[in-house]
């Protein structure tokens, strides 16, 4: 039964955008016509916490948390973040992570050390990673929060979803709210699909 | 903020549990909704507000909710108030008594446990209300259920004349799935009643009604037997039985397709017949639920044998992971381990933090710097203080504790504790929900505490929800407001003892404790600064720090504004001979708005305005729109 169930986590932390990349997700698979569960902790998280965001969907969805060791795909919207949730995917699933670093005030007080090589660590856990830059490609393009949307890009081709319903969820959302947003999200998406396809290529 | 027009019925929605809840309270006619904000249950109300043709309100705090809930019904509406578990605590007085009286319109009370403590000081059990109170418990297992549950809870409510206890933990508040609404019901109040011997609760009057109250019990125990919300699922292998509620009933489909389960979504009164007659289906049969064992007791009692906590854990989410290890080791006759070993710790931990410029830092900071002193601390994100770098908080228990405790440590300070200061930090919005009857108390009792009152104008911790000190109900309109400093000295505070400070202003306030610790009487400073997470701030340019006049010193890191970024430490030896640790930091000015908190401890004068803003971080600047 659960075979027929797609597992997807999205990690990272508050303010990040990780509940509304899910949210988007879990829109594109509700237009495929899914049963879909969306799970979140938030509440503290909100405050620079660790966030994740279960996204479940299939013929029948019950439960919506997904247990260690059985997701399909892991999100990473922080390298470190990306590492510390390793454990929960299925043998042979891999890591789509942003090598953008958040380092919180316990790091920084010098109290913790933050992983040298948050990337590496996953490869030497014997996990296939796909590293986007998605903080840098952001900023190029002029606008840090787009970060979201190329990492969303970067996911595309790692989804059991066609490509133009995610890019449609993604653009349809903007086209709501934020319509003068559109056509940089678009860039953006495409920028973040573009490099994936290039670290999966290497 | 105007009304949303809601979606159709019949239509396919993607809702959150709290967000069903507030649609099936909609539908269902309710004319008065209040709450007071709390994770995970918050967003009923927030949600409900924007609906049109009902009256919403954030309360001061759940009692007051309760009552404004009760008071509609009294008039014949349906009403509905929502809160996390904690606060049906401080609602208790009121349900506990009208549960004697029984109520007129349809009342319902949700209320949301944080079933693995994502954010609260406790994890308890509210369906002990129900058996407490002698009302019914519904128990939905995701947001479907929600909305059919919260809407069979008015008709349940008003068929019976009984509240009705909706009980949600944070696995159905903040789990999206789809949800089909139904029709909405237009329900017009039927008019008050004047009937002193039903809504007069003087012993006279109570004590005809409580026969009545059990009676009603009954009736709702045959509801329960015959509720189409009591519903066997499930496969056929009799080898092992569930009985389940809540979300953990979904975990257990999942878990175990193979066997019978019975789902209750009419809980309590449980319906132990229909539980019977599925004991007596199958081999063995497994209690369920999140957190206490409190159905499994009633099955022991009633003869029915059964497993439950001899298994299971009593704490936390009862998930796949959790429920699959623990019925293998029943089928292979293995006790409960005392403890699961824990999952190896790769990464640094990531607690939740303030926020870049908060006006709390500046609090912390400064209490941090004081030495004998005792904190006595509050609930909101100022509990955050306690962590990292500050540890400058010692207590927090309950809302509003921090004023009577800080009198009690007043009280009962011996030798030991003779030479220290009593401090206790509230915020406005707990200060308001439970803390100025403690502040009375402090005074008339001639109590030597010092009270840091952080007006930030808003329930930080929750989203930034108004109250009565932001002068705008839960639309954003404008209404009375607040005055702290008056009310304050209206309880006994003389205004010598009022001070108002800015936070963000290390040297005034350090004074201004420094002072006001030392007298012996009880104070009140008021920080007045907003929540960097509401309109009412403005950001200011952002800093930056010139690397070659950064010392290394670390005094910045201290503050614990996390746009302060080590980029290199070094170790140095001082004249002394004495080995220093030193750290070069950087300002994220994508983040940073300029609050200059940092900029206060730097000797050096290392920091100074940023002339280009360099986006360099991946989180949203304070004040931004998100």
């Amino acid at each position: 039964m659960s075979a027929a169930i797609t597992n997807i986590l999205v990690c990272g932390i508050g303010g990040q955008g990780v509940m509304t990349a899910t949210e988007i997700l879990a829109e594109a698979a509700l237009s495929l016509g899914f049963d879909v569960k969306k799970t979140e902790v938030a509440g503290m998280s909100q405050r620079g916490g660790v966030v994740t965001s279960h996204l479940r969907f299939g013929e029948r969805v019950r439960s919506p948390q997904i247990a260690p060791g059985e997701a399909d795909l892991l999100v990473g919207f922080e390298a470190a973040e990306a590492l510390r949730w390793v454990h929960m995917l299925r043998p042979g699933a891999s890591v789509l992570a942003n090598t953008g670093r958040i380092v919180p005030p316990i790091v920084n007080g010098g109290r913790f050390d933050y992983p040298d090589d948050p990337i590496a660590a996953i490869a030497a856990l014997g996990r296939t990673v796909h590293a986007i830059d998605a903080s840098t490609i952001a900023r190029e393009l002029g606008e840090i929060r787009l970060g979201n949307t190329v990492m969303l890009g970067a996911v595309v081709d790692h989804l059991p979803l066609p490509a133009d319903v995610l890019e449609a969820a993604v653009l349809e959302r903007f086209a709501r709210r934020k319509p003068h947003l559109l056509d940089l999200n678009r860039e953006a998406f495409t920028r973040g699909r573009r490099a994936s396809a290039r670290t999966s290529a290497a | 903020m105007s009304a949303r027009h809601p979606a159709p019925a019949h239509s396919r929605q993607f809702l959150s549990g709290n967000e069903a809840v507030a649609r099936a309270a909609w539908d269902a006619g309710v004319r008065v909704a209040a709450a007071y904000p709390g994770t995970p249950s918050t967003e009923i109300l927030e949600v409900l507000a924007r609906y049109p043709d009902l009256y919403t309100e954030w309360s001061v705090n759940e009692k007051v909710s309760l009552e404004v809930a009760l008071g509609a019904s009294m008039m014949g509406a349906r009403a509905l108030c929502a809160m996390k578990h904690v606060g049906l605590n401080v609602a208790s007085d009121a349900l506990m008594t009208l549960t004697v009286t029984g109520v007129e319109g349809g009342l319902v009370i949700v209320v949301a446990d944080d079933v693995g403590m994502s954010s609260s000081q406790n994890e308890q059990d509210s369906r002990f209300w129900g058996r407490f109170a002698h009302l019914p418990v519904l128990e939905p297992a995701d947001s479907q259920e929600a909305y059919a549950l919260t809407r069979a809870a008015f008709a349940i409510s008003e068929q019976f004349r009984s509240a009705v206890i909706v009980r949600l933990t944070t696995r159905i508040c903040h789990v999206k799935g789809l949800v089909t609404p139904g029709e909405r019901e237009l329900v017009e109040p039927r008019g008050f009643d004047k009937d002193p011997a039903r809504w007069v609760m003087v012993p006279g009057h109570a004590k005809p009604r409580l026969p009545l109250m059990f009676e009603r019990e009954a009736a709702l125990r045959e509801a329960a037997e015959a509720s189409m919300f009591n519903v066997l699922e499930g496969g056929t292998d009799t080898e092992l039985g569930f009985v389940t509620s809540g979300p953990a009933g979904m975990h257990v489909l999942e878990a175990f397709p193979d066997a019978p389960v019975l789902r209750l979504g009419f809980s309590y009164p449980p319906p132990l017949e229909r539980i019977r007659a599925l004991a007596s289906s199958v081999k063995r049969l497994v209690v369920v639920e999140e957190t206490e064992p409190l159905l499994e007791t009633e099955l022991k009692a009633a003869g029915i044998a059964c497993h439950g906590k001899d298994i299971l854990p009593r704490l936390g989410e009862l998930a796949p992971d959790v429920l699959k290890p623990a019925i293998e080791r029943l089928r292979r006759g293995e006790p409960l381990p005392r403890a699961e070993p824990a999952a190896p710790q790769t990464v640094f931990p990531r607690p939740p933090t303030l926020c870049v410029a908060c006006p709390h830092l500046g609090v912390y900071y400064t209490l941090s710097q004081l030495r004998n002193v005792l904190i006595s601390g509050d609930i909101g994100c100022y509990t955050l203080g306690a962590g990292h770098p500050w540890n400058a908080l010692d207590t927090c228990i309950s809302m509003g504790a921090s004023m009577g405790m800080a009198l009690g440590m007043d009280k009962g300070r011996g030798e030991k504790d003779a030479n220290k200061k009593i401090v206790a930090v509230i915020g406005d919005s707990t200060f308001m929900h439970m803390g100025m009857q403690g502040l009375l108390d402090i005074t008339w009792n001639r109590g030597n505490v010092t009270i840091l009152l952080l007006d930030n104008r808003a329930v930080g911790m929750t989203g930034g929800q108004d109250n009565p000190g932001s002068g705008r109900d839960i639309h954003g309109e404008e209404t009375a407001r607040v005055d702290f400093a008056k009310l304050c000295e209206a309880l006994g505070v003389r205004r010598e003892r009022i001070r108002k400070v800015d936070p963000y202003e290390l040297p005034t306030l350090f004074k201004a404790l420094r002072e006001e610790t030392r007298i012996e009487e009880p104070s009140v400073i008021i920080t007045d600064r907003p929540c960097v997470l509401i309109g009412d701030y403005r950001p200011t340019p952002a800093y930056r720090v010139i690397d070659d006049k950064c010392t290394g010193c670390g005094n910045c890191i201290d503050v614990g504004c996390p746009a302060i970024h080590v980029t290199r430490r070094e170790q140095a030896t001082k004249p002394s001979g004495k080995v220093v640790d030193l750290a070069f930091v950087r300002i994220d000015t994508a983040a940073c708005t300029g609050c200059g908190l940092c900029v206060q401890p730097c000797a050096p004068e290392a920091i100074v305005h940023a002339r280009t803003v360099q986006p360099l971080s991946f989180v949203p600047r304070p004040g931004s729109a998100a």
